[in-house]
C-alpha cells in the first residue's frame, strides 16, 4: 500500500500549505500582538496572500493529479486560484478602515477566516474528487457564515449569518444527496473515473435525479433563481467587504465546482444538465434584473445584479463548448474587478455618521469626491456592459459563445436583460452626478482604498480595450479541462 | 438458541420498546433520552450485522452529537410538556397538520417494510462486508484520503474559531460605538 501523502504531493500543494501557514500565523499573531498594534494584521494577511501567489509560480505549466487523485494541479485551477487571491487581497484592503469604523472587537479572527475561505475556494477549484470538493466548499461556507455575522451589535448582520447558515446547510444537504447518488451509481468519487462510468447510462432515471439534485445544490451556491432567496438579505446584512468577497469569491469558486462536476464528471449527461442550466439561466437573468430595478438599497441592488450575473455566466455553461467555458472564465475575472470596485465605493461611503449603502447616500458624490464617483460610474457602465469597459468584452464573449452553440434565443434574452439592467445602474450615476443634496461628513479615501479603486478601475479599463491576454489565459485554462473532447460527444 | 440470536432479540426488544416509549412520552426530555437508548440498541444490532463502523458512527453521531443537540434545544425552549391541541380520540390520519404528515410517513414505512419482507429473504451476506470494517476505513482515510482528512482539520479549526468569535462576550471597555443601525 502506498504511503498517504508522498513528498511530491507536498510540493504540489505548496500554495495551499503556504496559505494555511499564513492563516495560522495571523491567528497566533492576534494573541501575541498588543491591542494597539493589531492593525498590522491586515499586512500580515496580505503578505500571506502574496506568498501564496508566489508559490503558484512554479505550477504555471503543470498538469498533474496529486494526493491519490483528490486534487488536480492544472491551468484551470491556477486561473481560479489567481482570481481568489486577487479578490481576497482586495477584500483585505477594503476591510481595514471598515472594521475600525464598525468597531469590530478583533481583526485577527476576521483575517484568519478570510484566508481560510480562500483556502476552501482553492481546494474547490482544484478538486477532481467529490470528497475534496465537498470539504473545500464547507471550509469556504463555514468561514462565510461567521464572517457574515461578524459585526455582532448589528442585527442585520446577525440575521444575515443565521439565514446564510440555515439555507447553506439545507442546500448542502441537497447537494450531498445528489453526490451520494453519483457515487452510488458509479462506485467512485473521482470525477474523471466517474465520467467514463456514466457513459451509456444516460437514460437511467436515478442518474437524472442525481443531476437535478446537484444542479439545485450548486444553484444555491451561485444564487441562481429559484434558489436565490438567501442572497439579497445576506448581501445586505453582511459587512460590506464580506459581501464583496462573497459575491465574487464564493460565486467564482462555485462556478469552478460546477464546471468540474458537470464538464469533467458528467459529460455524457450533458443533454440533461445543459437543459436545466438553460432554464435556470433565463430565469436567473430575468428575475434578477427585474427585482433589482425596484431596490433603493445599493447593496441589495448589487445583490440582485449579482444574481442576474450568475444567469449571464450560466450561458457559457449552457453552450457547453470550450468557447463557452472560456467565456465564463473571462467574465468571472472581469466581473470580479467591477463588483469588488463597486463594493469598495460603498465601503468608502461608510463613515462614522453614515451607513452609506442607500441610494440617497450616493447623492452628490461627484462634487464631494470626484474620483470615487468616476470609479463608480465606470463600474456601473461595466456591469451594464457598455463599451469600452471590460464588462462589454465579457458579455460579448458570453453572448457570442451562446450564438456559436446555436442558442440564439438565449443570446437575445441576455441582450434584453442587459438593457433592463442599465436602468438601475444608470440610476446610481444620476444620483451621483445630477443630485446636489448631501448628508453627513465628506467621504475620505484612505491609501488602501485608493489602491483598491486604482487597481479595479485600471483592470476595468484595460481589460475593456486590451482583452487579448486575459482571453488567451482563459482559453488555455479552459482547454486543460479536456472540454474539446467533450464537445465532440455533445454534438 | 445461540448467544447471537439471544443478543439480537435483546437488542431488538430494547429498540422497539424504547422507540414506542419515545412517542408515548409527554415530556420531551424523556423522549430524547429514550431515543438515545433506542439508538444504542440499534447500534448493537449493527454489530451483529457485521457492520462495526456503522455501529460506532451510530453512537458517536446520532446518540452523541445529534441527540445532545436535541436535548439542548428542548432545554433551551424550556418545554417540559407538549401541548396537544387536537382531540386525542380522533384517528391519527384525521388529525390536523403535522400529525397527519407523520402518520402518512409511518404508513409509507410500514408498506415499505412489508414489501421488502415479502420480496424474499435470499439476500445473503452483505457484499461490502470487508469495506465496513473499521481497520479498512481507517487505512483508506489515512492513505487515499489523507489530503481530504487534513483539510477537514482546517475546517474544524474554522468552526472552532467561529464558535469563539460568535459566543465571545466583547469587553465593553474595548468596544467602540457600534454603527447606528
Amino acid at each position: 500500500m502506498p504511503p498517504g501523502v508522498s513528498l511530491s504531493d507536498f510540493y504540489y500543494i505548496l500554495p495551499e500549505l503556504v496559505l494555511t501557514g499564513g492563516a495560522l500565523l495571523v491567528l497566533i499573531a492576534d494573541v501575541l500582538l498588543p491591542k494597539e498594534r493589531r492593525a498590522a494584521l491586515a499586512w500580515v494577511t496580505l503578505l500571506a496572500l502574496g506568498a501564496t501567489a508566489a508559490a503558484l509560480v512554479p505550477f504555471a505549466n503543470t498538469h498533474v493529479e496529486v494526493a491519490h487523485g483528490l486534487l488536480a494541479v492544472d491551468r484551470f485551477s491556477l486561473f481560479f486560484k489567481i482570481l481568489f487571491l486577487l479578490a481576497a487581497a482586495i477584500t483585505v484592503l477594503m476591510s481595514i478602515r471598515y472594521l475600525e469604523t464598525e468597531g469590530a472587537a478583533s481583526p485577527g479572527e476576521y483575517y484568519f477566516l478570510i484566508l481560510c475561505a480562500t483556502l476552501g475556494m482553492m481546494i474547490m477549484a482544484g478538486g477532481i474528487d467529490l470528497i475534496t470538493i465537498m470539504i473545500g466548499l464547507e471550509t469556504m461556507a463555514v468561514s462565510f457564515y461567521i464572517l457574515a455575522g461578524y459585526i455582532k451589535p448589528n442585527q442585520r448582520s446577525n440575521e444575515a449569518a443565521v439565514k446564510y447558515f440555515l439555507l447553506g446547510a439545507f442546500s448542502l444537504g441537497i447537494l450531498l444527496y445528489g453526490m451520494s447518488l453519483m457515487y452510488g451509481l458509479s462506485g467512485t468519487t473521482n470525477l474523471r473515473v466517474m465520467a467514463s462510468a456514466f457513459v451509456g447510462q444516460e437514460k437511467d432515471p436515478r442518474l437524472m435525479l442525481a443531476v437535478i439534485l446537484v444542479v439545485a445544490g450548486v444553484g444555491f451556491k451561485i444564487a441562481a433563481v429559484p434558489f436565490h432567496m438567501w442572497a439579497p438579505d445576506v448581501y445586505e446584512g453582511a459587512p460590506t467587504p464580506v459581501t464583496a468577497f462573497l459575491s465574487v469569491g464564493s460565486k467564482a469558486a462555485s462556478f469552478a465546482m460546477l464546471i468540474r462536476i458537470f464538464v469533467e464528471g458528467m459529460p455524457s449527461m450533458s443533454a440533461d444538465w445543459r437543459l436545466l442550466f438553460y432554464v435556470l439561466s433565463i430565469l436567473t437573468m430575468t428575475a434578477g434584473n427585474i427585482a433589482a430595478v425596484t431596490q433603493s438599497n445599493v447593496k441589495r441592488m448589487l445583490a440582485y445584479s449579482s444574481i442576474a450575473h450568475a444567469g449571464y455566466l450560466l450561458m457559457g455553461i449552457v453552450a457547453g463548448t470550450a468557447r463557452g467555458i472560456t467565456a465564463t472564465l473571462i467574465y468571472l475575472m472581469i466581473y470580479s474587478f467591477m463588483q469588488l470596485g463597486a463594493f469598495a465605493v460603498i465601503t468608502l461611503l461608510r463613515r462614522k455618521d453614515v451607513v452609506g449603502d442607500e441610494l440617497k447616500d450616493f447623492s452628490g458624490l461627484a462634487f464631494r469626491n470626484p474620483f470615487a464617483a468616476f470609479a463608480m460610474l465606470l463600474f456601473m457602465l461595466s456591469l451594464g456592459g457598455i463599451p469600452p469597459t471590460a464588462g462589454f468584452m465579457g458579455k460579448f464573449w458570453l453572448f457570442s459563445a451562446a450564438i456559436d452553440a446555436h442558442y440564439y434565443g438565449l443570446a437575445v434574452i441576455g441582450v434584453l436583460n442587459s438593457a433592463i439592467s442599465l436602468y438601475y445602474y444608470v440610476r446610481i450615476v444620476v444620483f451621483m452626478y445630477l443630485k446636489k443634496e448631501t448628508s453627513g461628513s465628506d467621504p475620505v479615501i484612505t491609501p488602501a482604498l485608493a489602491l483598491v479603486l486604482g487597481v479595479t478601475v485600471m483592470a476595468t479599463l484595460v481589460l475593456g480595450v486590451y482583452p487579448q491576454l486575459l482571453f488567451r489565459v482563459a482559453d488555455v485554462s479552459a482547454r486543460t479541462l479536456g472540454v474539446a473532447g467533450i464537445t465532440a460527444a455533445i454534438r | 438458541m445461540g448467544s447471537e440470536a439471544l443478543a439480537f432479540y435483546a437488542f431488538g426488544a430494547v429498540a422497539i420498546a424504547a422507540s414506542l416509549l419515545v412517542i408515548a412520552q409527554r415530556n420531551p426530555i424523556y423522549s430524547v433520552l429514550l431515543l438515545i437508548a433506542s439508538f444504542g440498541a440499534l447500534s448493537g444490532l449493527y454489530v451483529l450485522l457485521d457492520a462495526p463502523f456503522v455501529a460506532v458512527i451510530q453512537i458517536i453521531v446520532y446518540a452523541g452529537a445529534i441527540m445532545v443537540l436535541f436535548l439542548f434545544v428542548v432545554m433551551l425552549l424550556n418545554a417540559p410538556h407538549e401541548e396537544t391541541e387536537y382531540d386525542e380520540r380522533v384517528h391519527p390520519l384525521l388529525r390536523p397538520g403535522p400529525m397527519r404528515f407523520g402518520a402518512c410517513l409511518a404508513l409509507v414505512l410500514a408498506i415499505e417494510l412489508w414489501w421488502a419482507l415479502a420480496r424474499g429473504v435470499d439476500t445473503g451476506a452483505f457484499p461490502g462486508g470487508a469495506v465496513t470494517s473499521v481497520a479498512v476505513i481507517g487505512r483508506s482515510l489515512f492513505t487515499d484520503y489523507a489530503f481530504a482528512f487534513e483539510v477537514t482539520s482546517i475546517l474544524i479549526l474554522v468552526a472552532m474559531v467561529g464558535a469563539v468569535v460568535l459566543a465571545r462576550r466583547d469587553d465593553p471597555r474595548e468596544r467602540r460605538k457600534p454603527g447606528e443601525r
